[in-house]
């Protein structure tokens, strides 16, 4: 398959994201078949595909909340198949969830917190934050960035849904990330709250790369540079946002054709 | 509504967002009722006599620390512990066995300040591998392992004689004595119990703050998303009971100068359920939770039997009137006589300004 991120990673020093391939079983059932897939620094794509295509389930393989049943996935040119999240999460990965992952019993600003916390030192501190905490103070603008400000000491539990995608993403941007797995940010918001979105997708550093998994176009195909397709589970095509989209074995299955 | 909110509401600038501070540090300061509350315990002597001081409020005290490392490890971090009791009464045997006591050929004779730190290291590390072993587990696997950890234990007392001295226990264990106090007395160990609680429990309300108390209520609130932040989770559990373990341990050495003896009897499978129905009582949402349970517990303990033969019944039916006690409060409080005298608080509240209905937070 001649896929764009292949021959453009050609030129860079090397993948942000490389997996070959990955395949993941649950029992009999093989949610991720072969999937092969590179993606280079600061490259910007979504993931589209049907209900059940694999998208949820690559990103856990590439988190590790399950690992693959086998293949091997890099991250920068090491190879983190074995690890666990959390040092998967300390080289710079990041994920967001599909249905909000959050602590609902603490407030925002600690939550926020927690996620500047995990990826620094002092993972075990028993001091508490003092005033001129130099993570308590990227926690604040974090919570700035996502527009959480007013409610930052409100526990999360009293949020409204928007504000907790909000939140989503901001805990995926704590610290210094490489590189970020968007799954489904656009799930449940409003118009405007959406563009909010764009906006802060388009506003990201260069450096930072993302796959977004989207099934709103208009979002998707806006914050993207390439797209990969999937379906059961394997890479069905790649390329470009427009020539995707007006691809016809795409459309038949997923833009237009739609419920079969 | 959430994305587009005018950043001119009343939004702290992140200098100023650190300004409330003590308020958010220690609540007790603001509030009145912790100030009565610290004056009383502090005066207790004055008007307590030494059964009320001992039995009562330093049993109680020193119950509560254990009910407190429960506290600790079932509210911040979603894992329910049957094994603080046996911790405690590790770390009692241990004070016995390395300090002095009337059993030459059993205790090794060191001074108690020799044998105090001694005897807390081995409790801490003694809870933190039995931690290890139950944080492979979630739910009711966790409190089947430290149950079967705190039965063990129990059993292997009874039965071991070398260290253990078999069923009779270690007795007549020394006590310290220096500045030319005797601790034991009644005035001075209450205070030393005192100011052990009061430590503890700004420690864990300390802690909940602090880094590794908000990670660990992350573990608590979601696994699985805490692991997707950078931490390790289960070496923050293992952390976890380390902690709770010291706090258990400490409290074991006041239970063993307390009663200058320890004995299977003390670290027995009910004693430990015990603390569980304490901390339940009390709430475990909050440190003072495990202390009001402690007190109800020590006062139905020591009362319910005069009462109940007063009232014509059977005096050993005490444990009948704390078991319908912990059906009431399980029933109509998820957390507790805080719980329920929150739940009170809100409805004056809402009563007064006119409303019937019942809130939905909780």
């Amino acid at each position: 398959m001649d896929s764009v991120a292949q021959r453009l990673s050609v030129v860079g020093a090397g993948a942000a994201l490389e997996l070959r391939g990955v395949t993941r079983l649950f029992g009999a059932l093989a949610a991720l078949t072969d999937v092969t897939m590179t993606v280079r620094p600061g490259e910007r794509r979504a993931v589209l595909g049907s209900n059940g295509a694999g998208k949820t389930t690559l990103f856990n393989c590439i988190t590790g909340d399950f690992p693959p049943s086998s293949g091997t996935i890099r991250f920068f040119n090491e190879d983190i198949t074995g690890f666990p999240p959390y040092e998967r999460i300390r080289r710079g990965l990041r994920r967001t969830y599909q249905i909000s992952a959050l602590f609902p019993g603490l407030t925002v600003l600690d939550n926020v917190y927690l996620a500047c916390r995990g990826v620094s030192r002092g993972r075990f501190s028993m001091l508490r934050p003092g005033q001129n905490d130099a993570l308590m103070q990227s926690a604040e603008a974090l919570v700035q960035a996502v527009h959480l400000t007013p409610v930052k000491q409100q526990r999360v539990a009293e949020l409204a849904h928007g504000q907790q995608r909000q939140l989503e993403i901001a805990l995926a941007l704590a610290g210094a990330p490489r590189f970020i797995l968007f799954d489904e940010p656009a799930a449940g918001l409003s118009p405007a709250e959406r563009l909010e979105l764009i906006d802060i997708l388009t506003s990201l550093p260069a450096h930072i790369g993302y796959i977004i998994i989207e099934h709103d176009m208009d979002v998707a195909l806006r914050v993207v540079e390439s797209v990969t397709m999937m379906h059961n589970g394997r890479v069905f095509k790649e390329g470009l946002p427009h020539d995707i989209e007006s691809d016809p074995e795409v459309q038949e299955l997923y833009l237009g054709g739609g419920h079969e | 509504m959430s994305l587009i909110q005018p950043a001119e509401l009343p939004v702290v600038t992140p200098a100023g967002a650190a300004r409330p501070s003590t308020a958010g540090t220690w609540p007790e300061f603001d509030n009145p009722a912790a100030w009565i509350v610290a004056a009383i315990l502090l005066i207790m002597p004055l008007i307590a006599n030494g059964f009320f001081l001992i039995e009562i409020f330093g049993t109680t005290l020193i119950l509560g620390i254990i009910a407190l490392s429960l506290m600790f490890l079932a509210g911040y971090g979603g894992m329910v512990s049957l094994m603080q009791l046996t911790i405690a009464g590790f770390a009692g045997y241990m004070y016995a066995v390395f300090g002095v006591s009337g059993h030459p050929n059993i205790s090794l004779g060191w001074p108690w300040w020799l044998a105090t730190p001694m005897a807390l290291a081995l409790a801490t590390l003694f809870g933190t591998l039995g931690g290890a072993l139950a944080v492979r587990t979630e739910g009711i696997y966790t409190i089947m392992i430290t149950l079967a950890i705190g039965a063990a234990f129990y059993y292997f007392t009874n039965q071991n004689w070398a260290i253990f001295n078999g069923h009779t226990g270690i007795n007549n264990v020394a006590t310290p004595h220096f500045w030319g106090v005797d601790w034991r007395s009644d005035i001075p160990f209450y205070y030393v119990v005192l100011a052990v609680a009061a430590l503890c429990y700004f420690a864990v309300e300390y802690l909940a703050r602090a880094p590794f108390g908000l990670a660990l209520q992350g573990v608590r609130d979601n696994p699985r998303r805490i692991a997707a932040l950078g931490f390790n989770v289960n070496a923050h559990r293992v952390a976890a009971y380390a902690f709770a373990s010291f706090l258990a341990a400490l409290a074991g050495i006041l239970q063993v100068w307390n009663y200058r003896q320890i004995s299977p009897g003390s670290v027995g499978v009910e004693r430990g359920i015990d603390i569980l129905i304490i901390a339940i009582v009390g709430g475990i949402k909050r440190p003072v939770g495990p202390f009001i349970g402690a007190l109800i517990f020590v006062i139905l303990r020591t009362f319910a039997l005069d009462f109940l033969v007063k009232i014509g019944l059977d005096g050993n039916r005490f444990r009948l009137l704390i078991g319908l006690g912990f059906l009431a409060i399980v029933f109509w409080s998820s957390d507790g006589v805080i719980g329920l005298w929150e739940s009170w608080r809100r409805r004056i509240r809402t009563g007064a300004s006119g409303l019937r209905g019942k809130q939905s937070h909780g």
